[in-house]
């Protein structure tokens, strides 16, 4: 691609990764979550892809199907973690722990720290989302550009 | 009746979708097709959960009393899209797996599988 | 017993986990990948079996996913909030099944895809598939069941098209991709109907609520539609002879499974979601005419195959015909309550396990033929009964109890079918003895021609695991041949009866009195 696309991309890409990570971290506070969050963050991966061309990114082929597995594995993880009570219990929700800061009653502007849980599921399924979704951009893309081009 | 207008458009779009799949021969177009009927099928989830001067749903944000849409079918919508990209993703990936076999797209002309 | 209640939901969530934690394993090293899979999947058939001894003995399990604890309920303001789980006998029967063809298709795996590539990638596939058929089988939940619909879609597509290097699977996977996600919309479509007529998705709520309006029987039209696709009945099979044909076999016998959970679903949707407000002559004789078209069309196929893939893939479907005609003759009998309603009901379930093991151990026999010969093209094989004296044993035991043999199960559960939709009307019944006796005369003839007779070409023998695999399908047939008594009084009766008569128990086992 030429030299304003791949400069423009340069500039850009780290904020959509921001972003994406913006709206999976609020994904139990605002509208968004896991999936959401990583879609956004796997275009700014195509974005790269596309400007520098999709043979350069061949080597994060392995290392991203390996992420998306693990934040597979961590989301079952955490609804096993409920298994004392029912699976998928949100045992750290009021409990003072990690995000479990209680809810006060009443409007408030979103508390990060409450959800027990969800956030961290958020960012399992975020991971995945950003792995999978860039690896299936990535090898379409390579797949495609042995003919065309 | 102007309220049913959004249902309409959904049964119109699921409708474009499935003469997609009946009368176009590309693998490709067919996949757009099923895309079709699903945005058909999710904007009826979204419709449904439809209230009239509704605010989002987010406990935390409303004003008191405020009505609500329905926050069920947004997240049935969220999920009939997530498996919706993996489909489509899986198809398109078929179909670049069977043009790198065969050289076309056609799919009468890629029939090998009949009777 | 505070284990045993987690038992549903750890059945459907340690596939889940095994088949994520599978490429991790295989990082590490190669041996501990197979020594995992093992532990996941007998783990998972042990937890099945836990789930059906309790609901057998105690009645309808409920897992209330994220409660408290796990028998809380799930209404709560007069108003379902939580996935439920709730595992009748319809369920827990179905359970049995998708474990046991899981059980057949993992020790074949073992030994079959030694040499293939992407053995990780099949194996994982397959945990998901089989979490999917689970997760299916034990949802109460409309919405729920609809995403394990999906991820059976995903995953059994893929299991048949993930050898990319060769295009014909592939082809298979889109046609039946294609047909899975049309058929998953509409049943997508119909819930939501459901839920916005009567703002909830629990089966159990929706059928203590349903009044049968004009949505009411469009949202039944289209699951009846959806599901039926996704099972392979006539008017929408044109998928399955290719899917069973390309598909690996320890693949192919799976999707086969698969088929009979989205059977499960209708069979849940007709005798629990609408059995109040259907009209039930009018949609047992079309479920009943559905499944002897399927009989007709599925057989007359099969005579023209010249590959034994695919001879046995339209032998599966036509064996979805039988069920779909053992249970729509019970419900065209149910506002009557006629004794032979429930007589065609246990046929057609009996027949769902009999298919399973009969069709499966079909399949896998002629995985093995491939694997021999390399080729299944029935013209260029012949006389492997030389060099595959055990596989030719399995497949002519398969043989003659998908026909319908005396001895052996397919004739008990057969006999149950003729007999109750006689009652109901004799053409039905014609058809599906006719359907019996041709399917005999093909498949004797592919036997005959591909086993017997003068040795045409080396074949290389089966491994043990592959051996071990139709073993166990194989001591399945003959046990439910020896005593199909003992099976229809302890497995099929109480899940025909749990259908028949039982949906009074499962609302109030879910909504609490």
């Amino acid at each position: 691609m030429t030299v304003v696309v791949r400069t423009v991309a340069r500039i850009i890409a780290p904020m959509i990764l921001a972003f994406g990570g913006y709206v999976i971290m609020h994904g139990h506070l605002t509208p968004g979550g896991g999936f959401q969050g990583g879609a956004v963050a796997a275009s700014a991966l195509a974005l790269l892809a596309i400007s520098f061309g999709f043979g350069r990114w061949k080597g994060i082929k392995a290392p991203l199907s390996f992420l998306e597995d693990l934040g597979a594995l961590a989301f079952v993880a955490l609804g096993f973690l409920g298994i004392g009570y029912t699976f998928f219990r949100n045992v750290l929700a009021a409990s003072g722990g990690l995000f479990g800061a209680p809810v006060p009653p009443g409007p408030n502007p979103g508390l990060l720290e409450t959800g027990g849980t969800l956030p961290l599921m958020n960012w399992a399924v975020g991971l995945k989302v950003i792995a999978g979704l860039g690896s299936v951009v990535l090898l379409l893309g390579l797949f495609g550009g042995e003919d065309d081009r | 009746m102007i309220g049913n207008l959004p249902f309409v458009v959904c049964m119109i779009l699921v409708g474009l979708g499935l003469w997609t799949l009946l009368s176009r021969r590309n693998l490709i177009k067919l996949a757009i097709g099923i895309t079709l009927i699903e945005s058909g099928v999710n904007l009826f989830l979204v419709a449904l959960g439809y209230v009239e001067r509704g605010v989002a749903p987010i406990y935390t944000y409303a004003p008191p009393r405020a009505k609500m849409v329905l926050p069920t079918p947004q997240a049935l919508t969220l999920t009939s899209i997530v498996i919706g990209l993996a489909t489509t993703a899986l198809m398109l990936a078929f179909a670049v797996v069977i043009y790198r076999h065969r050289g076309t797209l056609d799919a009468r002309k890629i029939r090998e599988l009949r009777g | 017993m505070t284990f045993g209640v987690h038992a549903p939901i750890l059945a459907i969530a340690v596939p889940l986990l095994g088949a994520f934690a599978l490429p991790v394993f295989t990082k590490l090293h190669r041996s501990l990948r197979d020594i995992w899979a093992a532990a996941v999947g007998a783990f998972t058939c042990a937890m099945v079996i836990t789930v059906a001894v309790q609901v057998f003995t105690s009645g309808v399990q409920v897992y209330t996913l994220g409660a408290a604890s796990p028998t809380a309920s799930v209404v709560q303001g007069g108003f379902p909030i939580r996935i439920v789980l709730a595992v009748d006998g319809m369920s827990a029967f179905m359970g049995l099944i998708s474990a046991l063809v899981g059980l057949a298709s993992l020790v074949y795996s073992f030994g079959f895809l030694k040499e293939e590539q992407g053995k990780t990638l099949a194996m994982t596939l397959f945990f998901l598939l089989w979490a999917g058929m689970l997760g299916m089988e034990y949802t109460g939940d409309m919405f729920n069941f609809f995403v394990f619909l999906e991820v059976t879609s995903i995953a059994a597509c893929s299991l048949v098209g993930y050898r990319t290097w060769e295009s014909a699977p592939v082809e298979a996977a889109f046609k039946t991709m294609a047909m899975y996600t049309v058929g998953g919309l509409l049943v997508l479509l119909s819930i939501g109907i459901l839920y916005g007529e009567y703002g909830a998705l629990n089966i159990a709520y929706l059928s203590s609520k349903v009044v049968g309006s004009q949505l009411d029987k469009i949202a039944l039209g289209l699951l009846l539609g959806g599901l039926l696709m996704k099972a392979g009945a006539v008017p929408a099979h044109m998928w399955a002879p290719d899917a069973y044909g390309e598909a690996p076999a320890q693949a192919a016998i799976v999707l086969v499974a698969n088929t009979q959970a989205s059977l499960y679903g209708l069979w849940r949707v007709l005798f629990t979601l609408f059995v109040g407000v259907l009209s039930a002559p009018a949609v047992g004789w079309l479920v009943a005419s559905l499944g002897a078209l399927t009989i007709l069309v599925a057989v007359l196929a099969a005579v023209t195959q010249r590959d034994l893939g695919r001879l046995i893939a339209y032998g599966a479907v036509s064996q979805i015909g039988y069920m779909l005609l053992g249970v729509g003759v019970g419900l065209a009998a149910l506002s009557s309550r006629q004794d032979w309603g429930l007589v065609a009901m246990k046929g057609g379930i009996f027949h769902m396990l009999n298919d399973a093991a009969t069709v499966g151990l079909l399949m896998l026999a002629a995985g093995v033929v491939r694997r021999a010969t390399g080729t299944k093209d029935l013209a260029s094989l012949g006389g492997l009964g030389h060099d595959l004296k055990w596989t030719s044993g399995f497949f002519l035991l398969g043989v003659l109890a998908l026909a319908g043999i005396p001895p052996l199960n397919g004739f008990a559960s057969k006999f149950l079918i003729y007999e109750s939709s006689f009652r109901l009307s004799p053409i039905l019944a014609a058809i599906a003895v006719l359907g019996s006796i041709l399917l005999l005369a093909v498949f004797a003839r592919a036997f005959q021609g591909a086993f017997l007779g003068p040795r045409l070409r080396e074949a290389r023998p089966a491994s043990p695991a592959m051996l071990a695999a139709m073993g166990i399908l194989a001591a399945v047939i003959l046990a439910m041949g020896l005593a199909p008594g003992f099976f229809v009084e302890h497995l099929v009766g109480p899940a025909a009866e749990a259908l028949w008569r039982g949906r009074d128990l499962y609302l109030a086992a879910v909504l609490g009195g």
